[in-house]
């Protein structure tokens, strides 16, 4: 059992953990900070990614005891330190990404967006290539990548300032929305039962 | 029973929707977002252990004798269990059960469940399993599915007829032979597709627990919640009134949690056995070997056409690698064949398939269940006619479109049809007429197009019960709670579920609240595969709607005095249109609803019409409605390496209606990068010792954000007519041709003929050099 000194999302905790155990185990397990997944416990998926110091980590890789003393952000860090900053909602790359419908299960998302977190952080204005260089260490099964990249893109557009637009989808649209008041259309059907 | 609460795919009171048709957050997309989303294995219930599996390090084994009494000695060891503790037999097809939780006197496959320890930790449970001794007596494994097809001793399920035959499906329609003899062109051809796996982030896991009123509940990563109660109700031994399976969260299935699974069982005998809650959660390497993913398929096909490309005839003949168990084999088998006969005119069709048992871990239904592997031999078929013919390939399926309101050679309803208008927008938007046959020497594009089910007729255990129900409770709030069994897998059933609600009952989409996959809480849905849960649960909410709607809008035009058609919901407000100083926010007109009517709710249910071919099997692959897709896949062959660049595809999907066009542009995407994973790199392989070549997510090669190719999404709305507000399948249809279409596309690219799936480099490369020594010679 080994005795840990962390800085968790913004928290000075001190938690004792057997000494083989990983970050994530401490994570899920101790604090109960249930946000950061297990995919994979070896690495491969990227789904335990969190901030260690800043840095995008698989926390199911990393031992605990070198977390020693360090700061570590996950997902449930991103919308406290938003709101500490004055900020409303959540963190501008949760809200991309629920904009975007870019979590399908949402079991991988939280790595990502930790992922995307960390490049923003680095690089305000960070090209395709780069966004998409920046998340090929988290697997995502579900979306074929598009809305995340999008939701990454989204979000760094926003944050330079431009106006929010919603992704264009291929769909024809023939309906117009009603007015609020009266028109005088003629509903039917209402009362046909 | 005839199809009950079809609505029409428009609302009756009004022209436009409110809600439909535009994008809206997911209702779970918040929670998801922050990590307040509780999945499986985020369950920490006090007093809770924890469960590991012993499993079999044999392929093919007789159990002589089981040996427990150390691991249970084990300090922190509570409880021990082997096949003896869970005898009946389980199975998610009624007809074929032969799965046990633990194996009861043989092993069938490496990974095969042997015993399950409950323990303080996961670190003392796996410690246990070192000390559980098992006698095994080998026998031959079959790996190789024409071995076991050729020989039937020993027997890998003992007692079945038919030796290692897992289920043999010929059927037949229209003058095959005929058709052949009046072909003036025929093309025939083998073709390979290999096994594939669904590879969900998340690992499956479930948790137990035994109330000491008897009750049960199990939490699970399941896709099927019902059937899971039914079987655990039925090995438990325990009335299914007292079983309550409870979805959480589900981190992707993909058809990999529509079987009942051996932890469900062990983790809820676990908890009976101890008083104390249990969790297992496998590892990737046991999610791997659990598998029930696509079945490795060997296929020949036939296919005649007159000069001018109309299809006369087509012969199949499949041979299926079913692994050990029996899982969904049966329906697997039907579909292979039966799923072929759209969107094109078969004039005469013959399938012959086969699904063979071998001790490979248990193959099942994933995305596309059945109907991938036969879609990618045809499409490539129909591209080699094409060729003959010389024919553009987009003509040729043109050509031989079956239309709409129409009837398959199998006798399966078609309704709605929009595949002329998928091939219409993959042909423009990938300017394939410009381009195809144009570019330059190693790049090409291809096509293919498919057809999938929305649902199926064939509810997996007989009975007249409504397919689908929903439950509404209306409070004086303001807030619309539906309940519904259905399982929202990621793919956003549940935010499909308030959709509706807000369009039908005019409020908003933030103020309804759903519950769903909870069997104590919500009515029955049948569960997240076959793509039917839009479409059946869809229909079943708009059902329930009408009827408070009805009750609301009485209320509102006794209250004003006025018809009822002049009162309208929407937005949150209830309005007179024909008096502007009438409007009422929809908390009022509830209010004033319960008021007038008592407490507020409603029922509704969906169940399908009676539907498919009069022959045995004729049901099986018999849908309410059929989803449409074509692809265009432009790739770029490197042939000193022979890989293989997707520059691009393009996916045109008709899903009828798109309900919320963000949700069904995600299936698309999603779909379209799944097949060309299959196409590419993925392969579920098991070598000759029946060991898994690679069970983790770096040996199977998931693609990353670097390895997916653009894709371009393109919605077609073909409105169904019995859909809900038109709306129809997505999740599975755009998988299919997007295989296929890369494979013609390399064909245009280089003139290489691929028909053995993954097209790994090292494949490539040598048909190349085949090639070119052929050319040569």
């Amino acid at each position: 059992m080994r005795t840990l000194h962390l800085l968790v999302n913004g928290d000075r905790l001190t938690v004792a953990a057997p000494d083989h155990w990983t970050l994530v185990e401490v994570l899920r397990y101790r604090l109960g900070l249930t946000g950061t997944k297990q995919g994979c416990d070896k690495g491969d998926c990227g789904a335990c990614t969190v901030l260690l110091d800043g840095k995008p980590t698989l926390a199911c890789i990393l031992p605990a005891a070198r977390a020693e003393g360090h700061e570590v952000v996950t997902i449930e860090g991103l919308r406290p330190a938003h709101c500490a900053e004055g900020g409303e909602g959540t963190d501008p790359v949760q809200d991309a990404f629920d904009r975007c419908d870019a979590l399908q299960c949402g079991f991988c998302q939280p790595g990502m967006m930790l992922s995307a977190r960390a490049l923003l952080n680095e690089n305000a204005q960070p090209d395709r290539e780069t966004i998409q260089e920046a998340l090929s260490g988290n697997l995502c099964r579900c979306t074929g990548y598009t809305q995340i990249i999008e939701a990454v893109e989204l979000t760094v557009a926003e944050a330079a300032g431009a106006d929010p637009v919603p992704p264009a989808w291929q769909v024809d649209r023939d309906g117009e929305d009603l007015p609020l008041a009266p028109t005088g259309e003629t509903a039917t059907g209402e009362g046909e039962d | 029973m005839a199809a009950r609460d079809i609505h029409g795919p428009k609302p009756p009171w009004g022209e436009h929707f409110q809600v439909i048709g535009q994008g809206h957050r997911k209702v779970d997309g918040p929670a998801k977002a922050t990590g307040d989303a509780i999945y499986a294995d985020d369950i920490v219930l006090p007093g809770m252990l924890h469960a590991k599996t012993l499993r079999s390090p044999h392929a093919h084994a007789k159990i002589k004798a089981i040996r427990t009494d150390k691991a249970l000695a084990l300090e922190g060891v509570h409880a021990v269990i082997t096949g003896s503790d869970l005898p009946e037999y389980y199975g998610i097809i009624p007809w074929t059960p032969d799965e046990n939780a633990l194996a009861v006197d043989k092993v069938r496959f490496i990974g095969d469940e042997v015993a399950a320890v409950a323990a303080v930790d996961e670190d003392t449970a796996n410690r246990a399993l070192e000390l559980i001794e098992v006698d095994y007596e080998p026998l031959h494994a079959f790996l190789d599915p024409n071995e076991a097809l050729g020989r039937g001793e020993p027997q890998i399920h003992e007692g079945r007829k038919g030796g290692n035959v897992s289920k043999h499906v010929e059927l037949d329609f229209g003058d095959v032979d005929g058709g052949f003899e009046e072909a003036e062109v025929v093309v025939e051809g083998d073709y390979s597709f290999h096994g594939t796996t669904h590879g969900a982030i998340e690992p499956h896991c479930a948790v137990a627990q035994f109330g000491a009123d008897g009750n049960l509940t199990l939490w699970s990563s399941t896709q099927i919640t019902h059937y899971v109660q039914r079987e655990i109700s039925k090995v438990l031994g325990i009335g299914p009134q007292h079983v309550r399976v409870i979805q959480p969260c589900l981190g992707g299935a993909f058809g990999g949690k529509s079987d009942p699974f051996s932890l469900e069982f062990c983790v809820s005998k676990l908890a009976m056995l101890t008083g104390r809650p249990v969790k297992m959660l496998w590892t990737r390497e046991e999610v791997f070997y659990a598998h029930r993913g696509r079945h490795p398929a060997q296929m020949h096909y036939r296919t005649g056409a007159t000069r001018d490309g109309r299809l006369t005839a087509v012969d199949a003949k499949i041979l299926l690698d079913g692994g050990a168990y029996s899982s969904y084999g049966l329906v697997t088998t039907y579909y292979s064949g039966q799923l072929l006969t759209g969107p094109y005119h078969f004039p005469a069709y013959r399938f012959d398939s086969t699904r063979v048992f071998t001790n490979s871990p248990p193959c099942g239904p994933k995305r596309g269940h059945g109907s991938v592997q036969p879609r990618f031999a045809f499409e490539v078929q129909l591209d080699r006619l094409a060729e003959k013919l010389e024919l553009d390939p987009i003509e040729l399926r043109r050509r031989n479109f079956q239309g709409d309101s129409t009837e398959t050679i199998n006798g399966q309803r078609v309704t709605s049809n929009g595949f002329l208008e998928c091939l219409d927008k993959v042909e423009a938007a990938s300017d394939w007429k410009e381009r195809r046959g144009k570019l330059p020497f190693g790049r090409g594009l291809g096509v293919a197009g498919s057809m999938y089910i929305t649902g199926t007729n064939y509810p997996i255990y007989p009975n007249d019960m409504p397919q689908a129900g929903i439950q509404l409770k209306v409070d004086r709030s303001g807030l619309v709670t539906v309940f519904t069994g259905g399982n929202d897998i990621g793919q956003g059933s549940n935010s499909v579920a308030a959709y509706l609600v807000a369009e039908e009952l005019g409020v908003e989409v933030s103020d309804v609240r759903v519950v769903a996959a909870d069997t104590d809480l919500c009515p029955v849905d049948l569960g997240a595969y076959s793509s039917r849960v839009t479409f059946m649960v869809g229909n079943a909410v708009i059902d329930a709607c009408r009827k408070l709607r009805a009750q609301i809008v009485d209320t509102l035009a006794t209250t004003w005095e006025c018809d009822k058609k002049r009162v309208r919901l929407m937005r949150g407000m209830a309005l007179d249109l024909e008096d502007s100083e009438r409007a009422i926010t929809m908390r009022e007109a509830f209010q004033l609803t319960e008021a007038a009517c008592d407490t507020l709710g409603a029922t509704g249910s969906y169940n399908t019409p009676k539907l498919g071919g009069d022959y045995r099997g004729g049901a099986i692959g018999a849908s309410p409605a059929y989803s449409f897709t074509a692809h265009v896949v432009e790739v770029d062959v490197d042939c000193e390496t022979g890989f293989i660049g997707v520059k691009k595809v393009w996916c045109a999907h008709d899903c009828g209606r798109a309900l919320n066009p963000r949700l069904v542009a995600g299936q698309i995407e999603g779909s379209v990068y799944m097949g060309i994973a299959e196409a590419l790199l993925e392969e579920h392989k098991i070598n000759r010792f029946g060991l898994h070549e690679g069970p983790s997510l770096l040996d199977y090669p998931m693609p990353t954000t670097l390895d997916t190719p653009e894709i371009e999404a393109l919605i077609v709305e073909s409105v169904d007519p019995e859909g809900p507000y038109g709306a129809k399948e997505a999740g599975e249809g755009p998988l299919h041709s997007s295989i296929p279409a890369l494979a013609n596309a390399v064909h245009d690219a280089v003139g290489l003929r691929l028909t053995d799936l993954p097209f790994t480099p090292a494949k490539v490369l040598r048909a190349l050099r085949e090639m070119e020594s052929a050319a040569g010679a």
